[in-house]
């Protein structure tokens, strides 16, 4: 049922080549930004960059959550989810893993190339990969609930980063310091199992949240 | 009281302007506040008045 | 005498509420006017200064009250929430309606208060620390939620979508002011450990719980008042509420 519903999700992603690059894009431009505001400080730059990273990421995982369950509302896709009699938060995590797939995971595999254009030391490169896949899963299941709850609103964008933004902030201070830590050379653990544990929390209970609110939006039409 | 006049009342030992502007800012809010009773109150009837008479004027048929 | 039960069921009855509440309400406004004015008279003027801090102390009076009904105010919508998911009780809805603008006031007015105190204190108006780092992220929560319930045009989803919203916010409370909280003694060290002595004496601390029970009953005032009005709007076609209004003097 997952397998069924997570192949569905991974065609018609596949078939938005947009939908997948525009926040990838969008991260390396904003990299490229920061490296020009700092304007060519490598010092500051490479001390700044765990925290801009963080940032970067939290901002283009919001830029693919107003797309997640639009397409799906606009064509009624979303309404079948809800009357399915099976439980629709599996529907609901399948949907919320492919999205993470192409954002949170492509991002942690891109980031190395965006550590090294912040001129980070690249001894910290692999547990700022780990920080971010660790981390990242919360970040797509809180935006979800966010996403779930905006989608029939009218130009949502601004209203959904208000929404979600709040409640991103323990995985932006955990995964920041974590990476700064290990960045510095220190071996700091603490943190990343405060990550694991925040992305286990929102795994258990997010999607019934997402769930509930793909029903209430769905009441408005 | 704690203070012996008017004046170190007023001056709150230098910090007279913080503790002031906290202070009124407080009681005006808490002013607002319950003006707000009663203004929402007249308010909301007021609004109801308006649409029960509307009603009557025009009876919708289900009724 | 009613049973806890039954005073339970007959809440989520806005008839019955509408009807009982009224000295309910002339109550609580009574016991906040009394107590607020009482106390915060009794903080300005006869507590004596703080050993450390002088009289910019006397902020405390105003500024621990409001930061407690911040937080409080929050809890109350998650719970409201809850009570309108599971039991679709239409009192709730109105309860997370009518308290958020509360809610936003209130943050504020603990964030200013907060911030005038830090200026002769520590000598800054704002520093990103726990507490006040928290207190900003609960308003922009309450603001959220303002915005999530202006976005969508019915009500009831309206309602039922602010619902979720607050449930969430009020499980990711505890988890944001750890956090926060974690990441400041990280970077500040003790700086801001408030400097009031460990055990305040009583001719200081009565004052500020006078105010805050008094803000406790400005809260439940202000609940029961809007509460009423709500009552009013929503169950306007209804014969009672005809009565109701017609029976108000004008």
């Amino acid at each position: 049922m997952f397998a069924a519903q997570f192949r569905r999700e991974w065609l018609c992603v596949a078939r938005a080549r947009d939908e997948i690059l525009n926040p990838l894009a969008f991260l390396f431009l904003g990299v490229l930004l920061f490296a020009m505001a700092f304007g060519g400080d490598d010092e500051a730059l490479s001390a700044y960059a765990p925290g801009i990273v963080w940032v970067l990421v939290l901002l283009a995982n919001l830029m693919s959550l107003e797309i997640l369950f639009r397409r799906d509302f606009e064509d009624g896709t979303l309404e079948q989810f809800v009357l399915l009699a099976r439980p629709p938060f599996v529907a609901v995590l399948a949907k919320v893993a492919v999205q993470w797939c192409v954002t949170g995971f492509a991002i942690t595999a891109l980031a190395p190339l965006a550590a090294l254009m912040l001129s980070m030391p690249p001894e910290a490169v692999p547990m700022l990969m780990l920080c971010l896949l660790l981390g990242t899963p919360a970040l797509s299941l809180l935006g979800a609930v966010g996403a779930a709850l905006t989608v029939g609103v009218r130009k949502g964008g601004v209203l959904l980063a208000l929404l979600v933004l709040p409640l991103y902030l323990p995985v932006l201070i955990f995964g920041v310091s974590a990476t700064a830590a290990w960045a510095g050379g220190a071996a700091e653990w603490a943190q990343i199992y405060w990550l694991a544990g925040f992305t286990m929390l929102a795994l258990t209970l997010s999607p019934f949240a997402v769930a509930a609110a793909v029903k209430i939006s769905l009441e408005e039409c | 009281m704690n203070f012996e006049s008017l004046q170190a009342f007023l001056a709150m030992g230098g910090h007279g302007p913080y503790v002031w502007t906290v202070y009124l800012t407080t009681v005006v809010l808490l002013a607002v506040n319950f003006a707000g009773f009663r203004r929402e109150r007249r308010r909301t009837i007021r609004e109801l008045r308006s649409l029960h008479a509307a009603a009557a004027a025009h009876p919708s048929p289900d009724k | 005498m009613l049973t806890f039960k039954q005073f339970w069921h007959r809440l989520g009855s806005p008839k019955w509420f509408y009807r009982m509440s009224r000295p309910w309400f002339v109550a609580f406004a009574v016991a906040a006017g009394v107590l607020l004015g009482v106390g915060l008279a009794w903080g300005l003027a006869f507590a004596p200064p703080d050993y450390q801090q002088g009289d910019s102390f006397r902020i405390i009076y105003v500024h621990v009250p409001a930061a407690f009904l911040a937080q409080s105010v929050y809890i109350v919508l998650g719970a409201a929430g809850v009570l309108l998911l599971v039991w679709r009780m239409k009192m709730a809805d109105m309860v997370l309606e009518t308290m958020v603008p509360f809610g936003l006031w209130i943050t504020a007015l603990a964030l200013f208060t907060g911030a005038v105190w830090g200026r002769p204190t520590w000598g800054t108006w704002w520093e990103f620390d726990g507490r006040t780092t928290s207190t900003l992220v609960l308003l922009f929560l309450y603001f959220g939620l303002y915005a999530l319930r202006q976005a969508i045009p019915r009500a009831e989803t309206a309602g039922r979508a602010c619902a979720v919203l607050a449930i969430v916010g009020t499980i990711n409370i505890p988890i944001i002011k750890y956090s926060v909280e974690w990441w400041t003694t990280l970077h500040q060290g003790a700086t801001f450990t408030l400097t009031e002595p460990p055990a305040m004496p009583p001719v200081m601390w009565a004052p500020l719980l006078v105010n805050v029970v008094g803000a406790y009953c400005l809260f439940a005032a202000n609940l029961i008042a809007q509460l009423r009005n709500a009552v009013l709007r929503r169950e306007g076609g209804a014969q009672w509420v005809r009565d109701a209004v017609a029976a108000e003097a004008a």
